[in-house]
């Protein structure tokens, strides 16, 4: 039985995920999990993970949530090119760092204005108050700038010549803002420059790929009045940023 | 030049750090930083880790920063038993899976309870909105219920029969919230005999020696100078109260 991967391409780790076992060339089974409908909340999902989140992998039996998690293991199992998640002690210890920092970072503030500009004014009809989104733009800013200043520096890539886990987890959560019209790299010549260069060892063939549909979040909206949002998931979803 | 760790024992990651070198027999030059005095801004330091966060390790040239990457290092460069973080394939995402689930989940919502409920109120004399704190017990109960259904379930530890990494992470993290008076395992007896598992495995006086200064919290803040905490007032307010 194949590897199955549960995906919303919505989603910064489903994307980083997808991309990875693309470019690695390892066969999996797209197993589809739509986030604007809480499908995650759903009966069949549940039987899958009770923690309600994607990515998830099925390898057989073995059911592994938390994208950080599944990356490692795809790497270690599959036997990816030794750039990816390098055996070196110390380049290790340089990923993992980037991986660690990232969750409350990178992630958390990136996330928190996808969700300011491109959700919660679809879901609420009212955008968020200004002290609110100028806050979470400040927050963003200071990670881009710890991004820059301690985990990219005059490097090419995060950990060095080459491109590792570290820079796929980072890049897709940069695109997530992206997607809302918040250009990120303008105005950011070193980002930028990293980004083209990751860009190209991904492809852009993949990466146009895995980001097409978050892309097109401005859309969001009529796919709201089509399908009709849940009424438990605008509940959690203004809860969230209450 | 013998291996430094930066270290506060207040804080939950500094924690399991030290339990884990010290469990180990890792020789290591125990470098304070007291985080209530702001010594983590000094000059010193910032050559150390320019995230301006503990823990942080130096050994010889090579500084590193976040305490998931620092024990996995620790892990691999001196040899530790297996079972802190198993070679099986499996088991080790296991340890992944919670090493990453823990820092928006148990970590995030554990750590704002201490603020919330002792620091906010008592050292820096402002208000809590009782809806905020109520919130914030309510997702750790949340994160609580996760941790047993998912991550522990009828298993003695995490991964399995013996302790991990995961175990050491998630008990320093869970205990924070006793340090200002609110005690997770009432109610629960099954994360209270987890614990008991782990202070078991790592040795009760090694165990009781990490957590005594965060244990006395409460005492430590009624003696505190009112004056320590203006600086970070305003960030903390902002982070915490917004």
């Amino acid at each position: 039985m194949p590897l199955q991967l549960y995906l919303d391409l919505h989603s910064q780790p489903c994307r980083a995920v997808f991309i990875f076992a693309k470019i690695t060339t390892i066969p999996f089974e797209y197993k589809s999990v739509d986030l604007s409908a809480g499908e995650q909340f759903g009966e069949e999902f549940g039987t899958v993970s009770i923690l309600r989140k994607v990515p998830v992998l099925k390898d057989g039996d073995f059911i592994l949530t938390e994208s950080i998690a599944i990356l490692q293991y795809l790497a270690a199992k599959h036997r990816t090119p030794d750039h990816w998640y390098p055996a070196d002690l110390v380049k290790r210890a340089r990923v993992n760092e980037y991986l660690s920092w990232q969750h409350t970072g990178l992630r958390a503030h990136g996330s928190r204005v996808f969700w300011f500009r491109g959700v919660l004014p679809v879901v609420t009809g009212t955008p968020v108050p200004k002290e609110k989104m100028d806050s979470a733009l400040e927050d963003l800013n200071m990670s881009l700038k710890t991004f820059e200043e301690k985990f990219l520096q005059d490097r090419p890539f995060i950990i060095g010549e080459k491109i590792s886990l570290a820079d796929l987890v980072a890049i897709v959560e940069t695109m997530q803002p992206v997607s809302t019209g918040l250009d990120v790299f303008e105005g950011r010549p070193t980002l930028s420059a990293w980004r083209d260069r990751v860009k190209k060892e991904i492809g852009s063939e993949v990466f146009d790929e895995a980001h097409k549909v978050v892309m097109n979040v401005d859309v969001l909206p009529q796919t709201f009045e089509k399908k009709g949002i849940p009424e438990f998931l605008k509940l959690r979803i203004m809860k969230m940023f209450n | 030049m013998v291996l430094e760790i930066y270290l506060d024992l207040f804080s939950q990651p500094c924690r399991s750090v030290y339990i884990f070198a010290k469990k180990n027999n890792i020789q290591f030059d125990h470098k304070r930083i007291v985080l209530f005095d702001g010594e983590q801004y000094n000059e010193e330091y910032g050559r150390i880790n320019v995230l301006r966060k503990l823990p942080a390790i130096r050994d010889g040239d090579f500084c590193l920063a976040e305490s998931v990457a620092i024990l996995m290092y620790l892990a691999e460069k001196f040899h530790s038993p297996d079972h802190w973080y198993p070679a099986d394939l499996q088991k080790h995402a296991r340890v992944n899976e919670y090493l990453s689930w823990q820092h928006s989940a148990i970590r995030m919502y554990a750590a704002k309870i201490l603020w919330l409920k002792l620091l906010i109120p008592k050292a820096m004399e402002v208000e809590v909105p009782k809806d905020k704190m109520d919130s914030a017990i309510e997702y750790l109960n949340g994160a609580l219920q996760q941790f047993e259904e998912k991550f522990l379930q009828d298993r003695p530890f995490i991964v399995g029969d013996q302790i991990s990494l995961a175990d050491l992470v998630a008990v320093v993290e869970i205990i924070q919230p006793l340090g200002a008076g609110l005690d997770v395992f009432e109610n629960r007896p099954k994360l209270r005999a987890w614990k008991d598992r782990v202070r078991e495995a790592v040795g009760a006086e090694l165990f009781d020696e990490a957590h005594q200064d965060i244990l006395s919290c409460q005492e430590i803040v009624e003696t505190m100078d009112r004056n320590k905490f203006d600086t970070m007032k305003p960030k903390i307010v902002k982070y915490f109260l917004s």
